[in-house]
């Protein structure tokens, strides 16, 4: 509820701030598309690469998108370690960039020092925020952490997971015991007890009890996963979510072998993998989006370091269309994913 | 008897590794060229107007190289970043070669590292000390660390007979997973929070830095000179390079291997702790599953290309130190993808690691030196 509170009031700030511009730049939005190309967003990557097929690809579609929209230049560099973050983000800045964004939790400390000792450039860090132990956003002026409430969609893949599997069983299996990937996990959970208590099921879930479960410990290995995968298919599960990345992929390919179902995470996985004809759905997380927004806010000199929190309201997270299963997910069961969808925007039900 | 050689040949082996460098930076040229786009664009026309094909292909390969310069050496923000990257790749590569040269392959040096930056990043977030005493303490606490890891290899080779390649390849999953275990506990984590990340190092456990390079450094090349000298001077350096060229005819002559093989197995993980402190004290970086990177692995190559010796790992440490600064400012600045910089450095282990096809290519007369060591520790 709280929560709620306060994305209407970030919401609504936002809607002021777009209502401003559109009041101020009559007419000067054609002129502005040349403008545009002495801006310069620039990106840092984690260990994972911008090929991961996850967080750090799905960024950078988001930086891409806005070379595109706004005709600004961009820049970007990979990361293989941690000793790398720091330097590569202050070639970056040497570069002139005027906005980096850099991605994932571990880049947290390097962006930090980076965007106290260059005030006059913007910064945004994926996947993280900076906050006292009281909540409040201890962020410079000029850093915007991306959060993304992931249980909101988890909890909606795990409704429709408990009200497709035939076996009573679904599995879920994550990269790393961290809390950006452990999020989905327990959206997921909540939302096949949700099942369970509505219809008086017992749908299990398998590899995630809400402190400990499946991982990989590794995002990049997909045999790791494919065997977690095995495992979970073999206790009985017939529809599995792998939250971890790339290595999630192997885990879609066991599922694929044992003629089950699958869902995926971060982006749709229909478009993104190769596996779209067994997936349900994916559990989207509008990383692209946010990052193009906070740019695109850069480039109008509206930055601000307001914590953004994509939800099911803003649409920064969502649910994938169900693509091939279309027809055989019940309408009884699409009904009510859509009521509860509400339910979760209006605030009436919480996911975490 | 192998520094001998080494003198006899020293301009042979330092003609082939230029050479080795040269091709490598000429396939590098190539690739460059073909993964560029502008240079595509003038394909379908190469054999109309091959002059588009040259000058974009100049263009791309030109500016790509002039970047990868410019931001390893050209300013003093660009060499002390080179010189903070290239610490701890000399003191793991050291690491690397003092074992090498007593025989041993040592596969170990991401597992050492691992755990020196996990006791010396403790001690280094965890205790509160004045400074000085506190970066002394944190300091030690990673070499103690590193030999402990390079230890057990070393035991398990002298006392069981385990081969040290297989043991320290294992002891890295293990050390990997130690890492991974420790962050997952609250000692570990920041407070407030559940991510797999640590406290930073405080800053009286840092190495003070002057003109943006850390001092450190300084103790990557003091390493440097204390192996050359362990090595070359002193008694135990001689027993080491006797086991290592001949461990049966060492042990003929009264030399005990199992004293060898553990002294040399701790002091090359004392190294990679070293190494450790480059990254947690220098840089000062929290702990993180991937606080290594690759430097372990990376450090053998830098060993190998260094021939084993003390002048050339440091040598071969500031080249790929350069070579990783650069290969980001490239990227960075004209977008050539950053795996071009490790083709070129697996290139030029690739080529001199095979100095009979570099010759003769380069067509050198065969005048020794190229016989390396390279291939010697995994008979032993």
């Amino acid at each position: 509820m709280r929560r709620i509170t306060k994305i209407s009031a970030v919401l609504s700030a936002g809607l002021f701030s777009l209502a401003a511009t559109a009041c101020t730049s009559d007419g000067g939005d054609t002129a502005s598309e040349g403008e545009n190309s002495d801006f310069k967003a620039c990106m840092v990557s984690d260990s994972g690469g911008f090929d991961d097929k996850s967080f750090n690809e799905t960024s950078l579609a988001g930086q891409d998108a806005a070379e595109e929209d706004l005709g600004i230049e961009t820049a970007t560099v990979e990361s293989a370690g941690d000793s790398e973050y720091a330097n590569n983000i202050a070639q970056l800045v040497e570069q002139g960039c005027d906005h980096i964004t850099t991605v994932g939790f571990l880049l947290g400390d390097a962006t930090l020092a980076s965007a106290q000792e260059n005030t006059d450039l913007s910064y945004a860090i994926v996947d993280f925020a900076y906050a006292d132990d009281q909540g409040n956003n201890t962020a410079p002026d000029n850093l915007k952490g991306l959060t993304y409430a992931t249980d909101q969609p988890a909890f909606l893949a795990g409704y429709l997971a408990a009200g497709m599997t035939e076996s009573d069983k679904v599995g879920t299996l994550g990269g790393q015991n961290i809390p950006t990937v452990t999020i989905f996990m327990e959206g997921f959970r909540r939302g096949v007890d949700q099942y369970n208590q509505d219809n008086g099921t017992k749908v299990q879930v398998l590899g995630w009890n809400g402190k400990s479960g499946s991982f990989t410990d590794d995002f990049e290995d997909k045999t790791k996963a494919q065997a977690i995968g095995e495992q979970l298919i073999g206790q009985g599960a017939d529809i599995i979510m792998p939250v971890a990345g790339p290595s999630g992929l192997g885990a879609l390919q066991a599922a694929k072998d044992a003629g089950v179902k699958g869902i995926w995470v971060d982006s749709d996985g229909y478009e993104s993998t190769e596996f779209g004809d067994i997936l349900l759905t994916s559990v989207v997380k509008g990383m692209d989006v946010s990052v193009e927004q906070a740019i695109t806010d850069s480039v109008n000199d509206e930055y601000d370091n307001e914590i953004y929190l994509g939800t099911l309201e803003n649409e920064g997270v969502g649910l994938a269309d169900y693509h091939d299963f279309e027809d055989q997910v019940p309408d009884e069961l699409k009904d009510k994913i859509d009521e509860l969808r509400q339910q979760i925007i209006d605030g009436e039900l919480t996911t975490s | 008897m192998s520094s001998l050689r080494m003198t006899a040949g020293w301009w042979a082996s330092a003609k082939v590794t230029l050479a080795a460098f040269a091709i490598a930076l000429l396939i590098g040229a190539v690739l460059i060229a073909f993964s560029d786009e502008d240079v595509v664009e003038t394909l379908p026309n190469l054999f109309t107007y091959p002059g588009d094909f040259f000058v974009a292909a100049a263009d791309a390969i030109g500016s790509s190289y002039w970047a990868m310069l410019k931001g390893s050496l050209g300013s003093w923000h660009a060499i002390a970043s080179t010189l903070e990257r290239s610490a701890p790749l000399i003191c793991a590569g050291l690491g690397v070669t003092f074992a090498f040269r007593a025989g041993l392959f040592n596969i170990g040096a991401q597992g050492q590292m691992t755990i020196a930056a996990l006791i010396g990043g403790y001690v280094a977030f965890a205790w509160q000390l004045p400074a000085g005493l506190h970066l002394l303490c944190a300091l030690v606490a990673c070499l103690i660390g590193g030999a402990l890891w390079g230890g057990v290899a070393g035991v398990l080779k002298a006392q069981a007979g385990a081969h040290e390649v297989i043991t320290t390849i294992m002891l890295n999953y293990v050390a990997a997973s130690v890492l991974l275990y420790a962050l997952s506990k609250d000692a570990f984590q920041r407070p407030g929070s559940d991510n797999a990340l640590s406290p930073q190092p405080l800053d009286t456990a840092r190495f003070p830095s002057i003109g943006g390079v850390h001092l450190g450094v300084l103790l990557a090349l003091l390493a440097a000179v204390l192996v050359w000298w362990v090595l070359d001077r002193s008694t135990l350096g001689f027993e080491l390079r006797a086991v290592g060229a001949n461990p049966n005819a060492a042990r003929t002559a009264g030399m005990s291997t199992t004293v060898v093989y553990t002294v040399a197995m701790v002091i090359a993980g004392a190294l990679a702790g070293l190494a450790a402190a480059m990254n947690v004290l220098g840089e000062g970086n929290a702990l993180s599953p991937t606080l290594v990177g690759s430097i372990g692995f990376d450090a053998i190559t830098v060993a190998l290309l260094g021939r084993a010796s003390p002048v050339g790992t440091v040598l071969a440490g500031l080249l790929f130190g350069a070579m990783s600064v650069g290969g980001v400012a490239m990227q960075a600045s004209v977008g050539t993808p950053k795996e071009l910089t490790a083709v070129i450095q697996a290139l030029i282990v690739l080529f001199v690691a095979a100095p009979t096809f570099v010759k003769a290519l380069m067509r050198f007369k065969d005048q020794g030196g190229g016989t390396t060591l390279l291939a010697k520790g995994w008979g032993a």
